[in-house]
């Protein structure tokens, strides 16, 4: 990919962050990073399509550690867990055989596994020593008749965020509008109701959580073409096309689908969460808005009526033990407010929260949730939350697993909210499973007992934190 | 002497492999106030992180040289220099371990020489050992990345002794021992209780045990590992009066610290079952000149007694392993030595010692090689990491989890092996997991003349006892 590809990818004018420094493209720093890269980012976007042959071309580590690693789940075919890579050896880089390597694997792919569809996943290795993967591609897909999809996303092209783009920018150049939408199935319609089509995109099905939704949207005559890209099978992104509501589902990294899928076929779109009670109810809400169908309006008001009561009345045993706990919220991917909202249904108090990756909108909506004197988070190393855990007594840390021991060697309850997690928060039902989790390790004895020294020790002596909240011993800096 | 077959397919499916910078990346962790940080785009780095958290379940110290798409074009060196500062201003190391990546080499790095540059560049930091290892992800495995850390270390680390004027023996209780990359935090505590029972001090190269075990410590976080062998330690390894070295792998990098510094070192391939285990305790008797203690031939006994019992179990059953080359001769060892039939044995990249495995077919390759190569044969059980766990499934047999990752079993990261204990309570688990196999069971036959009329209700009551009496027994 060119320099000027990458820089046109980071152009994103449907991002707030486009008109200031671009935070989340910003060079890395040697010695001091973390975090993904462009690779990461592609093939988490695109690797829950489950009926697809997902090829790594490069050595081994760029799938050797990661495949089969992610919480998304299908619903039908499995073969997205299949690890495939042309494993590139010493000989092939020297003599230049990873082409041919590429070519014949695409090739067993198609033979032993019939998938869908393959993408290939070009990496640094390659793209440093020039294999011309979009010619194999090509190729190949004239050759077995299966559409291959490069995607070229070497790591050194840059962030994770990058890699999400350069997914969602492979879609609509090589698969939206490849196929038309298969009819609806007999007997699914309902007299009375008009079948809308709609996209759900960013939404990965982690832990099976877009199965909390589904029912909801079927129940009012939503059809989901396509999400991009949990439990997708490749042909429902052949037809995202002819969507005609596009929902952002929490993050921004594929807005540029969204931009391009509006500008090419007219699509609007909106930006919207399945995260708490009041954030889905807004989502659906904004489907019956843009789709502009009175019946529908009606039936969702009388859903979302019937759902909430249920869900408070099913929270309000979890909202009483819940009360008045203090979270330091430290999200990644998932939009920070998003997240704010649904702790506070649960009556908790956000004492600070990550905005690393926010916008300045949503900088303005979190100032709307949690009060002038909210506490923003811009760097989120692990010392410095634990600092702000201690300074404003936060009873729990919520962050992506990778923060997980940072807070459990600290002796800090802690909830896993990013993308490996394996329990769905989404919907309404999702909300009861989150409250469950807070109980389960909130309430949890085992605290006490960690944080207690041997009956023998001179705690000073050893050093041993006399309570995580007053701050232990941290190494120097 | 077995004929190793060769990679023959273009492409691999579910792979068995982990990259050698992964391997390099685990030597350093088992260093006390070490770096690792791997020379290349932060990606190699992030994946190599994920792999051991869910692996371990433990925050892992690990930095990049984060190559973009300038310096992976006009060169990268400065990535190096301005990293390794940051890391020794940041974090504070005692070490840091610069591994390079398939894209810095394929690049051209020359790696010595970007150390030589932040030598140069910044004297203040001449206190931190920094240690140049060549990994990239184009050749070998995880093992072999592991034992080019290891070599890597000692070249770096451990002087001469004609130049430093260190004679073996100076530290006369103090062994060394080169660990290989398939013994687990639990293996290497055991060896170090074994070994201290000979009066002896072990020093680990690596100590995974010191900083991997999981363990809560009294520090409420560190950037850099809170345990392993002290630098000050391994350069004082001229000093010790014997070698011991585990794993076929590191023979390279024991040759050079035999060269070196003249310690005579003792080889193990492998340090589980009776014989390999009988191997170190008389390698530890003649180091010490103390007699092999009670208790040590005490679980000998028990390890004896153990494979009588499970013999009945263990013995033909049908085996297939995956690993890396050590840990695959250990098990297969293993399974030779207690009658079962290794019916394949995959490795992910070549190594010598795989000539040396008493299986029916060595070859190098995938999981999917694997589970084709036995499909048709009706294995009894499978050992192998987490990814092969849903090729046992497809296969009925059985499931040993074993090496690298096992991010689906808690506390896989750190169960013993070796020694006769170890060893003892492998061939339990292997034995039960066969009896659950129910192997031998005659299925009931039904005699079409039969005057029974079971009409398939359960006997069983809730309570556990039989609901209805069975015949009162004689007497």
């Amino acid at each position: 990919m060119k320099q000027s590809d990458i820089a046109e990818l980071l152009d994103e004018p449907a991002c707030e962050h486009n008109k200031k420094e671009k935070s989340g493209c910003a060079k890395p720093k040697p010695g001091a990073s973390a975090g993904g890269c462009a690779f990461d980012g592609a093939q988490i976007a695109l690797l829950p399509i489950a009926d697809v042959a997902h090829i790594v071309h490069g050595p081994i580590a760029c799938a050797g550690s990661s495949w089969d690693n992610r919480g998304t789940r299908s619903s039908g075919p499995e073969l997205y867990r299949l690890g495939f890579t042309t494993d590139l050896t010493e000989q092939d880089v020297i003599m230049g055989r990873s082409e041919k390597r590429l070519f014949h694997s695409i090739k067993q792919a198609v033979e032993d596994y019939s998938p869908a569809a393959v993408f290939i996943y070009n990496t640094c290795v390659p793209a440093l020593i020039g294999d011309d993967v979009d010619a194999v591609c090509k190729e190949a897909t004239e050759r077995w008749g299966v559409p291959v999809v490069p995607v070229d996303a070497a790591g050194f092209y840059g962030t994770k965020n990058l890699g999400n783009r350069i997914a969602g920018e492979a879609m609509v150049k090589y698969v939206v509008g490849t196929a038309e939408p298969k009819a609806l199935p007999q007997g699914s319609e309902r007299p009375g109701i008009t079948v809308h089509d709609v996209n759900l995109i960013g939404e990965y099905n982690i832990a099976g959580e877009l199965w909390h939704v589904l029912p909801l949207l079927d129940e009012l005559g939503i059809r989901v073409l396509c999400t991009l890209s949990g439990d997708t099978r490749f042909h429902e992104v052949q037809s995202m096309h002819r969507a005609e509501v596009n929902m952002m589902v929490c993050s921004k990294a594929m807005v540029n689908v969204a931009r391009k899928l509006q500008s090419s076929y007219g699509t609007p779109w909106f930006e919207g969460s399945f995260y708490g009670v009041e954030d889905t109810s807004q989502a659906l809400r904004d489907f019956a808005r843009l789709l502009n169908d009175d019946s529908l309006t009606e039936r969702t008001e009388a859903l979302i009526a019937r759902e909430e009561a249920k869900v408070n009345e099913a929270l309000s045993p979890w909202r009483e033990r819940l009360n008045g706990k203090r979270a330091l919220l430290y999200t990644g991917g998932v939009k920070s407010w998003s997240v704010i909202s649904a702790l506070q249904d649960l009556g908790m108090t956000v004492v600070a929260t990550g905005t690393k990756k926010s916008t300045e909108e949503d900088k303005a909506r979190i100032r709307d949730l949690m009060g002038d004197e909210a506490v923003m988070i811009d760097d989120g190393n692990p010392r410095a939350l634990l600092k702000i855990v201690a300074d404003y007594k936060a009873d729990i840390l919520i962050a992506g697993g990778r923060n997980m021991y940072t807070a459990l060697k600290a002796r800090l309850p802690f909830l896993d909210i990013n993308q490996e997690r394996e329990f769905g928060y989404a919907g309404y039902t999702g909300m009861i499973e989150l409250a469950r989790q807070f109980a389960l390790t909130l309430e949890s004895p085992v605290w006490d007992d960690v944080r207690r020294a041997a009956p023998w020790a001179d705690c000073a002596a050893l050093g041993y934190p006399e309570s995580h909240l007053t701050g232990g011993e941290v190494m120097h800096d | 002497m077995i004929e190793v077959l060769k990679r023959n397919k273009a492409m691999a499916v579910s792979p068995l492999k982990a990259s050698q910078p992964v391997g390099g990346v685990l030597a350093f962790l088992g260093i006390n106030r070490s770096m690792p940080m791997l020379h290349g785009s932060q990606g190699c780095s992030a994946f190599a992180k994920v792999f051991f958290v869910r692996h371990f379940r433990e925050p892992i110290p690990l930095q990049t040289t984060a190559m973009d798409q300038v310096s992976s074009v006009m060169g990268a060196d400065d990535n190096v220099v301005e990293g390794l500062k940051t890391v020794c201003e940041k974090n504070n190391p005692a070490i840091v371990g610069l591994l390079t990546t398939g894209l810095s080499e394929t690049q051209g790095t020359d790696i010595k020489r970007t150390v030589k540059m932040f030598r140069d560049k910044h004297p203040e930091h001449a206190g931190v050992a920094v240690v140049p290892v060549t990994t990239p992800d184009f050749t070998g495995s995880a093992e072999s990345g592991f034992a080019a850390a290891i070599e890597a270390i000692i070249d770096t680390l451990v002087p001469d002794a004609g130049e430093a004027n260190t004679s073996p023996g100076m530290r006369p209780r103090q062994v060394n021992v080169l660990a290989g990359s398939m013994l687990t935090p639990g293996d290497i505590e055991y060896l170090k209780d074994t070994i201290e029972r000979f009066g002896l001090r072990p020093l680990f190269l690596p100590d995974l045990g010191d900083s991997m075990d999981g363990h809560l410590g009294n520090v409420e976080f560190n950037p850099i590992t809170g345990g392993g062998t002290p630098v000050e330690d391994i350069v004082s390894m001229g000093e010790s009066v014997a070698t011991l070295v585990i794993g076929a792998s590191l023979n390279k990098a024991a040759d050079l610290l035999k060269n070196r510094t003249g310690v005579p070192d003792h080889r193990f391939s492998s340090l589980m079952g009776l014989s390999s285990v009988d191997k170190l305790m008389l390698a530890l008797k003649q180091i010490s000149g103390v007699s092999v203690p009670p208790r040590i031939e005490r679980q000998r006994a028990q390890l004896q007694d153990a494979m009588l019992d499970t013999h009945f179990m263990i013995g033909q059953a049908k085996v297939a392993i995956a690993g890396d080359p050590d840990l695959l001769y250990g098990f297969s060892g293993l399974m030779h030595s207690m009658g079962a039939e290794v019916m394949a044995a995959v490795a992910p990249a070549r190594a010598a010692i795989l000539e040396s495995i008493p299986a029916a077919v060595v070859k190098i390759g995938d999981l999917e090689d694997m589970e084709k190569m036995i499909a048709d044969r009706k294995p009894d059980l499978l050992i192998g990491n987490s990814h092969a766990a849903h090729a046992a499934g497809r296969l009925g047999c059985e499931f040993l989890h074993a090496g690298f990752p096992q991010y689906d079993l808690l506390g896989g990261f750190q169960r013993t092996w070796v020694g006769y204990a170890g060893t003892r309570q492998a061939l339990f688990d292997l034995a039960n997991l066969m009896t659950a196999r129910g192997k031998g069971e005659i299925e009931p036959y039904h005699s079409v003349y039969s005057q029974k009329q079971d009409t398939g209700i359960n006997h069983i009551s809730a309570g556990g006892g039989y609901a209805v009496a069975t015949a009162v027994a004689p007497g």
